[in-house]
């Protein structure tokens, strides 16, 4: 039993985590996420110069990393600085384009972007309730349907993009120019877009998809939960600093013990974040992931909320300003929530493993 | 016990209904019910309708022009007004200023501005907070000097509520330095658009911009504008906390929201089967409307105990803490409900066939970030609870 991380994933989350300290405080992180195309071009260069991406594939197809881990390693980074950079769409799309056997070095050099198209506007989570569909098109794919809230949309070059051709559900590429792309950004910063594919021509990377997909969604929710206790973290060294700061009645208002236990609380929920996604880490590729990004990602759900909820409350008016830092880790704390599944679509998955011996 | 409006109330209620349907203009219901900032106008134009029908003043008495309801009249006003998506009557002239000065003010003082609210000539706005003073708010700074006819005020204010709109300001200064601090605040009235006045916006989670900063730099009052005596404004102050609570359970805002995210997961489909169908979210709901339930009839008791001993009770701090949390947890299921749709930012990023939630809901995860507010002001839910852990349980 070793929870320690290795001296190369150490150095990883160190310098990926100087770099954004120094690239990256929070009004500049502000400007860039609120603003089209709701990321950096330039940062998303320099973290693909810095071997962030590499981090994100394993070394049978080019990267130098790929497990559990090493994406926990980079996204808790990505959380504690609140980076909007696509990411997500990066790890997915890099696991996909590996079962696909397909190119992955523009990609990890950064030179393109990818997003994954899976989600629908009525089938928000899972791959069980789909409708786009691919047929065949001359000596290609046409695709015709409806992806939503397609993470990293807005900048993306090429679209990975989950399709039916009769009951098998596909993986398809869709360039960004052969389809219409609605972007637009978040309410918590950061960018996405709607895709209206309407015959868009497609090239077929993978014709039964299922496992494939299935095994992105699990990293990206792995990697969702990383970046939750990132962002918790950093919720917790501002929480306590106000606590110590900010005083009311003449005492600090950490001195209140109504504060203290809920201050508590929530440091035991984070290290519980912490646990469940380490679980599902290391689970990831094997015979329990899905259950256990399930899981995860459900508590991470409830314990995000709390953290949130409790965070501005603790910090009074101050912490529902745009002005104030909390207010936008607060934020992207709960819609983290609404990404590849929800507290309640993750409960029930979990809750239907109850039914198995 | 009897649960039942009487026939007479339920004559009051339909009478209010009828006067919505008719009166209420149907852009401002639109604005209110997709949650959207309303403009200056829009308070403006509904606070005049209800003063043509004299349903404005509600708290006020029938010499000052109140309609003289009773405290169940008053909650069945309320509740229908929020059902049927009416905005709030801005509370700082009506609600706050007008009680104190009908207690403390001089007649002079009553005459001049209690018709000036009715009317809508001024636009009050709360002075109390300071960076330095939320909780504690007795430790305020501001500082107004004597001079001759004059009070100098110098300090900040901040969190006021619409000052960006407001021509004047009830507002706690300190005029006594030396003394414990709750015995040397005055209640002074300021002119917005005095010299060294200075309002700048503050702009909250959603980007939507209701509160200011107010700064004032050797800014002259004259001393008419004192109400009730020098160094008396805590008392002033704490009075017109128990009027700020009247309403304070919000359950018409709960009970419109309520019924919102019911039709909501109603008519929104998800992996395969209506959101209501769904049995996390449906039990999500029900424990909300249970809770709902339980706090109406909370509140009708303690309404009724009022009206009986003339005067609201400490129950109005249970009611802040149960009415924001229950609300609050509407926001949640709104957001919740929208599922991924309930990012697009700003509300109107997506429209036409481009959407992907229902119009009246594409504030829904910034109306629930803006809402954190509600257990925050006018006390915050911890203060309200020591209030009651000291008035109550003997500790
Ligand atoms: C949107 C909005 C609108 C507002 N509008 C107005 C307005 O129009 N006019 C006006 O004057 N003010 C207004 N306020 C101010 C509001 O009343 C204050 O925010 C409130 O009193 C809390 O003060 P604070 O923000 O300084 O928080 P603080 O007092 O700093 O409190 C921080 C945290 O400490 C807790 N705390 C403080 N003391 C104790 C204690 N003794 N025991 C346990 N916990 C404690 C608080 O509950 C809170 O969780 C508004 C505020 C907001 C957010």
């Amino acid at each position: 039993m070793d929870f320690d991380q290795t001296e190369d994933r150490r150095m990883l989350a160190e310098t990926l985590n100087r770099f954004l300290a120094d690239r990256y405080d929070i009004a500049t992180r502000n400007t860039v996420a609120y603003d089209a195309p709701w990321h950096s071009p330039d940062l998303w260069a320099q973290m693909a110069e810095l071997g962030i991406l590499h981090a994100l594939a394993d070394e049978d197809h080019g990267g130098m990393g790929g497990t559990g881990f090493d994406i926990t390693t980079v996204f808790e980074e990505l959380g504690r600085a609140l980076c909007p950079e696509p990411v997500l769409g990066a790890l997915m799309g890099l696991r996909l384009l590996s079962a696909a056997g397909a190119e992955t070095e523009a990609v990890l050099e950064g030179t393109e972007r990818l997003a994954v198209a899976i989600a629908e506007p009525e089938a928000p989570w899972g791959l069980d309730h789909l409708e786009t569909r691919a047929s065949k098109a001359g000596d290609g794919w046409a695709l015709t349907g409806r992806k939503s809230v397609v993470y990293g949309g807005p900048s993306a070059t090429r679209f990975l993009v989950a399709a039916l051709e009769g009951d098998m559900l596909g993986l398809y590429e869709v360039a960004a120019g052969d389809a219409r792309i609605t972007p637009y950004g978040m309410v918590e910063g950061g960018g996405a877009a709607e895709l209206f594919l309407d015959a868009s021509p497609a090239k077929r990377l993978i014709p039964d998809a299922r496992t494939a997909l299935q095994d992105a969604l699990n990293a990206g929710m792995i990697a969702l939960c990383a970046e939750a206790v990132g962002v918790a973290e950093r919720m917790k060294e501002m929480l306590l600093e106000h606590l110590k700061t900010r005083t009311q009645f003449g005492r600090t208002i950490g001195s209140f013990q109504a504060l203290q236990h809920r201050t508590v609380d929530l440091v035991t929920e984070i290290e519980q974040m912490r646990s469940i996604t380490i679980l599902a880490a290391d689970a990831l590729g094997g015979p329990e992931a899905d259950r256990k990004a399930a899981m995860a990602k459900n508590l991470i759900g409830r314990a995000g909320r709390l953290m949130s909820e409790e965070t501005m409350q603790m910090h009074g008016g101050i912490g529902v300003t745009w002005e104030a830092a909390v207010s936008h880790y607060a934020k992207r704390i709960v819609m983290i929530d609404a990404q590849l599944g929800d507290t309640d679509y993750c409960l029930s998955q979990v809750m239907e493993g109850l039914q198995v011996a | 016990m009897e649960l039942q409006f009487t026939d007479e109330e339920i004559a009051f209620r339909d009478e209010v209904r009828a006067f919505l349907k008719a009166e209420l203009p149907e852009d401002i219901a639109g604005r209110v019910r997709r949650g959207e900032e309303l403009p200056k106008d829009d308070y403006e134009r509904w606070h005049a309708i209800l003063n043509a029908r004299g349903w404005l003043a509600t708290i006020w008495p029938k010499e000052y022009g109140g309609p003289g309801w009773s405290v169940v009249e008053r909650h069945i006003f309320e509740e229908e007004c929020a059902m049927a998506s009416a905005p709030r009557i801005v509370p700082f002239g009506i609600t706050m200023l007008g009680p104190v000065l009908q207690k403390f003010g001089s007649k002079e003082q009553c005459d001049a501005i209690l018709p000036r609210i009715l009317n809508g000539d001024d636009w009050w706005c709360q002075g109390y907070s300071e960076p330095g003073a939320g909780s504690d708010l007795a430790s305020l700074r501001t500082k107004a000097v004597r001079e001759g006819d004059h009070y100098i005020v110098n300090g900040q204010k901040t969190w006021t509520t619409l000052g960006q709109h407001a021509d004047r300001m009830f507002c706690l200064v300190r005029t006594d330095p030396n003394v414990k601090p709750q015995a040397g605040i005055s209640f002074l009235l300021i002119d917005m658009d005095a010299p060294g006045v200075e309002v700048r916006p503050i702009k909250l989670i959603d980007g939507v911009h209701d509160v200011n900063d107010v700064f004032f730099t050797d800014v002259k009052v004259p001393v008419e504008n004192l109400v009730g005596e020098e160094n008396s404004g805590w008392t002033i102050a704490k009075f017109l906390l128990t009027h700020e609570r009247t309403n304070i359970a919000g359950t018409g805002f709960s009970n419109q929201a309520f019924d919102t995210v019911r039709a909501l997961a109603r008519s929104r489909r998800v992996n395969g089967r209506r959101l209501i169908d769904d049995p996390l979210f449906a039990a999500r709901l029900a424990q909300a409307e249970i809770d709902l339930e339980a706090m109406k009839i909370t509140n009708l008791r303690m309404l009724a105990r009022a009206q009986k001993t003339g005067q609201p009770g400490l129950e109005s701090s249970m009611l802040k803490i149960k009415g924001t949390v229950i609300r609050q947890e509407l926001n949640d299921l709104a957001r919740r409900a929208l599922g991924p749709a309930a990012a697009p930012f700003p509300a109107e990023a997506l429209a036409g066939n481009d959407a992907i939630a229902p119009e009246d809901h594409r504030r829904n995860a910034g109306a629930y970030f803006n809402n954190r507010k509600l257990s925050i002001y006018g006390g915050s839910n911890e203060i309200q609870r020591n209030i009651l852990t000291k008035a109550m349980l003997e500790l």
